[in-house]
């Protein structure tokens, strides 16, 4: 069998007439809403702590005492969530010359208008971008969270890095929230999206339209026969 | 004296309660600060600022002040082991609001061994930067009399309030998960008492009363030391916390370091003002911006669909000739 450049292991031709295309396996989808249902967790008990107005926020929790208390718990289990989807997801989302392009072309991206651009693999630059954001902020927030949890860490570090660690990890929240919401957003604004991640599969068109190379892939995979 | 119910707030510590029963003289309606509420209330009524003084250069390090503080706010500091220093305990704790601190210090212009204890505590900044920290509506408050208060059944347990002190005060109990620090005695001085630690100190080195008395007393302190040598005696009021209403007369006010680190010029660190400033307010407003944004956006603007055609092209790729059915 051909090596996998655009494909990751388990992705196939699940149906020919129409094509469906399987995308993310039953696991790699449950990995992904232990982690979203993390994120959003943590979204809104950090908003909770981070601005008066969201406070009542706190209510959906139990109360302030229960909300500082599962926000930190919370965040390591998206640190460890996001650990595995990590391990999947990282090596088709490495750069490639083609993203440059994309990236130039954005203007033609946002108008639907995808003829013009190199045939992508499996993830488009601005997946690859979130996904690398995700990545790094994930990081970040878990460092600067450890650093200033009270009830167990309370003398892990000063007091003036702890207000550093503060600072970066309000930073690095509002980050990731405009990052979930692109994420969010670019799911449903491109219709088709979505499928992925609830049954797991995508159409043919859709993998033609945005994942061409990553669809050429699987099909040649598919031409050869069990017998060959 | 304190025991007349005339006085908005109680003028020294030494009196002796009132006999007649008095209702609370410090409630809701004095206070004119409180933690994430930036839309409360105007006090109904301004009270006259009060203070505690700390004469250093009368303090004999019998740790009565800490004794009455203890005994007073029903804390239990856990008993520790001597380490051969003074201190005990070893640090404020959640259990102990007030700490004799001592250092010895070789002054090189007298040669002389001095021995600086400082009592350590909250010293009820005018400008709280645990205040300005903490995220729970009315944890903290400061009353108009300067009073900074911990309500503990707002109290989150989160520590904001360590980050945001300039003094490294506050304690949070790993018991009860709330913070805890001194009162200035509150409950005392709504009945028109002085905090117990200044109504225990032997040799009035605490003192208690209006602020503007107590500055007063001060600078006939410093005029006094001055007279015996101490050229460099001075008040310790910072004003980068906008003074305070715990404060110290100082032999050597050029150096107030020598004191357990007593910092030179205070103030809630600039890193806590960009997060409780800036981050906080451009934060939300740039993710409502982008929430608000993209639902509108998805709701009115035009999707990226998939054609019918886009479908047939991924059909010929797929199966360019589909063979005959089989039977």
């Amino acid at each position: 069998m051909a090596k996998r450049i655009f494909s990751q292991p388990g992705d196939h031709i699940e149906t020919t007439a129409p094509v469906t295309v399987s995308r993310y396996r039953g696991f790699t989808r449950a990995n992904h809403w232990v982690t979203a249902g993390s994120l959003i967790v943590l979204l809104l008990s950090g908003m909770a702590l981070f601005h008066p107005a969201l406070y009542f926020l706190t209510g959906l929790f139990g109360g302030g005492q229960a909300t500082r208390w599962l926000h930190p718990f919370v965040g390591v289990l998206l640190f460890f969530s996001f650990f595995i989807l990590f391990l999947q997801l990282w090596r088709l989302n490495l750069p490639r010359a083609e993203d440059v392009t994309w990236v130039e072309n954005i203007g033609d991206v946002l108008k639907g208008d995808e003829e013009k651009l190199p045939e992508l693999g499996k993830y488009n630059a601005g997946q690859k971008f979130i996904f690398w954001a995700m990545s790094a902020l994930i990081v970040v927030l878990i460092v600067s969270g450890v650093m200033v949890w009270e009830q167990y860490f309370p003398h892990l570090v000063s007091i003036p890095a702890r207000r550093w660690a503060m600072l970066v990890h309000s930073l690095a929240a509002v980050a990731i929230i405009l990052t979930f919401i692109l994420h969010v957003y670019a799911a449903f604004w491109t219709r088709g999206t979505l499928r992925a991640m609830t049954r797991g599969t995508v159409t043919g068109g859709w993998a033609w339209k945005h994942h061409r190379k990553w669809l050429r892939e699987l099909a040649g995979r598919e031409r050869r026969g069990p017998a060959e | 004296m304190t025991t007349d119910p005339k006085l908005d707030s109680p003028r020294t510590a030494v009196a002796n309660p009132p006999i007649q029963p008095m209702p609370t003289n410090l409630g809701a309606g004095d206070v004119i600060r409180a933690s994430a509420m930036p839309d409360l209330a105007p006090p109904t009524r301004e009270l006259t600022p009060v203070a505690k003084l700390i004469d250093v250069s009368k303090c004999i390090g019998c740790k009565a002040c800490q004794s009455a503080c203890a005994e007073w706010n029903d804390t239990h500091p856990e008993i520790e082991h001597n380490t051969g220093v003074y201190e005990n305990p070893h640090d404020l704790t959640p259990e102990m609001f007030t700490l004799m601190r001592f250092s010895e210090y070789d002054n090189p212009e007298t040669g002389d061994l001095e021995w600086l204890i400082r009592k350590d505590g909250c010293m009820h900044c005018v400008d709280p930067g645990c205040l300005k920290a903490c995220p729970a509506p009315g944890a903290i408050v400061q009353y108009s009399n300067g009073i900074v208060d911990f309500i503990h059944e707002n109290c989150i347990g989160c520590g904001y309030c360590v980050t945001g002190c300039p003094f490294n005060i506050p304690r949070i109990s790993q018991k009860t998960h709330v913070s805890y620090k001194c009162t200035l005695c509150s409950d005392r001085v709504a009945v028109g008492q002085g905090p117990a630690c200044a109504k225990a100190c032997p040799t009035q080195a605490i003192v208690f009363g209006h602020k503007e008395d107590m500055i007063a007393h001060a600078e006939e302190r410093v005029a006094d030391l001055k007279s015996r040598g101490y050229e460099n005696a001075g008040i310790y009021d910072p004003e980068g916390v906008g003074g305070t209403h715990v404060f110290y007369v100082l032999h050597h006010a050029d150096k107030p370091a020598l004191y357990s680190n007593l910092p030179e010029n205070p103030r809630i660190s600039p890193v806590v003002e960009g997060w409780k400033g800036v981050t906080k307010t451009l934060g939300l407003a740039a993710i409502g911006l982008a929430a608000v944004g993209s639902v509108l956006h998805g709701l009115l603007g035009r999707a990226n669909t998939v054609s019918a055609e886009d479908e047939h092209e991924a059909e010929e790729l797929v199966d360019p000739n589909p063979p005959p059915e089989r039977t």
